[in-house]
């Protein structure tokens, strides 16, 4: 019955957090609202999400994301060292990683870190070969590059939702 | 306001300001169009992350209460750049290799 009334508890609670910081008060009238519009949005769009993997564990997810948040800030800077100096020096290049996690959600999440944090942006997932590409800006050492996206931010996400 | 918030304020937004350039400049410069790609999103991350920081360090300290609706705004926008910069390279890729098999 639990199951039936919240089928995603985790999308029911980023929606009623959303709604409370949106409407930027906290009366009752809006955080009622708030949590009406969070117990019906997600069986409204139950039917668009094909089946999004659990969230095994938040406190690593939470950990990760402030690691992604210092990551952005370093990457930032890095890239912007290489858009004013000169562009010659730069190795654009196409990088396939190979992926181990074998599900589309987190290969979504995955691609929109790697897109996130500057200097790589993520072309396309390959479901058939689970490959991302990625495009880099700079890359003299394409493998380093691979190595770093798989430990830095597979691994934690395959433990996110142990998949 | 308290000297040392409007401090911090002023700092957010010239850091934001810096990294909009920035991202303004690499769009401007860098060569071709997977390069050009990157500009943007340093400007979204940063940039807009600092001055969204701003705003909502301003307005809670001049306003009663928290004001927190600009989160929402930095998670919509970390939500959708990823997704238009993909959409964005895929098109170009597909152009690229269309125009690869035309007879020259």
């Amino acid at each position: 019955m639990k199951r039936r009334l919240l089928p995603r508890p985790a999308l029911s609670l980023a929606l009623f957090l959303l709604w409370a910081v949106l409407s930027n008060a906290a009366s009752a009238a809006t955080l009622l609202l708030g949590a009406l519009l969070a117990l019906l949005l997600p069986h409204i769009a139950a039917p668009f999400w094909p089946d999004a993997p659990r969230l095994a564990r938040p406190f690593v997810a939470v950990r990760f994301a402030a690691r992604i948040v210092w990551d952005m800030l370093l990457a930032n800077v890095a890239v912007a060292r290489r858009v004013v100096g000169p562009l010659a020096k730069l190795h654009p290049a196409f990088i396939e990683v190979p992926l181990e996690l074998r599900d589309p959600f987190a290969a979504t999440v995955l691609g929109s870190i790697v897109s996130l944090t500057p200097g790589t942006v993520s072309i396309d997932v390959d479901r058939e070969r689970w490959v991302l590409q990625v495009h880099a800006l700079d890359a003299p050492d394409p493998d380093a590059l691979i190595r770093q996206i798989k430990q830095h931010y597979e691994a934690p996400i395959r433990e996110i939702f142990s998949c | 306001m308290n000297p040392l918030i409007e401090f911090i304020v002023s700092a957010l937004i010239l850091l934001g300001s810096l990294f909009a350039l920035l991202g303004s400049v690499g769009l401007a410069r860098l060569p071709d169009f997977f390069t050009r790609l990157h500009g943007p999103t340093k400007a979204t991350t940063l940039g807009v992350g600092a001055m969204v920081l701003a705003s909502a360090l301003y307005f809670t300290a001049t306003r009663d209460g928290l004001s927190l609706h600009e989160i929402a705004v930095m998670v919509f926008l970390f939500i959708t750049a990823p997704v238009s910069a993909h959409l964005l390279a895929k098109a170009a890729l597909h152009r690229q290799t269309g125009r690869e098999d035309e007879p020259h």
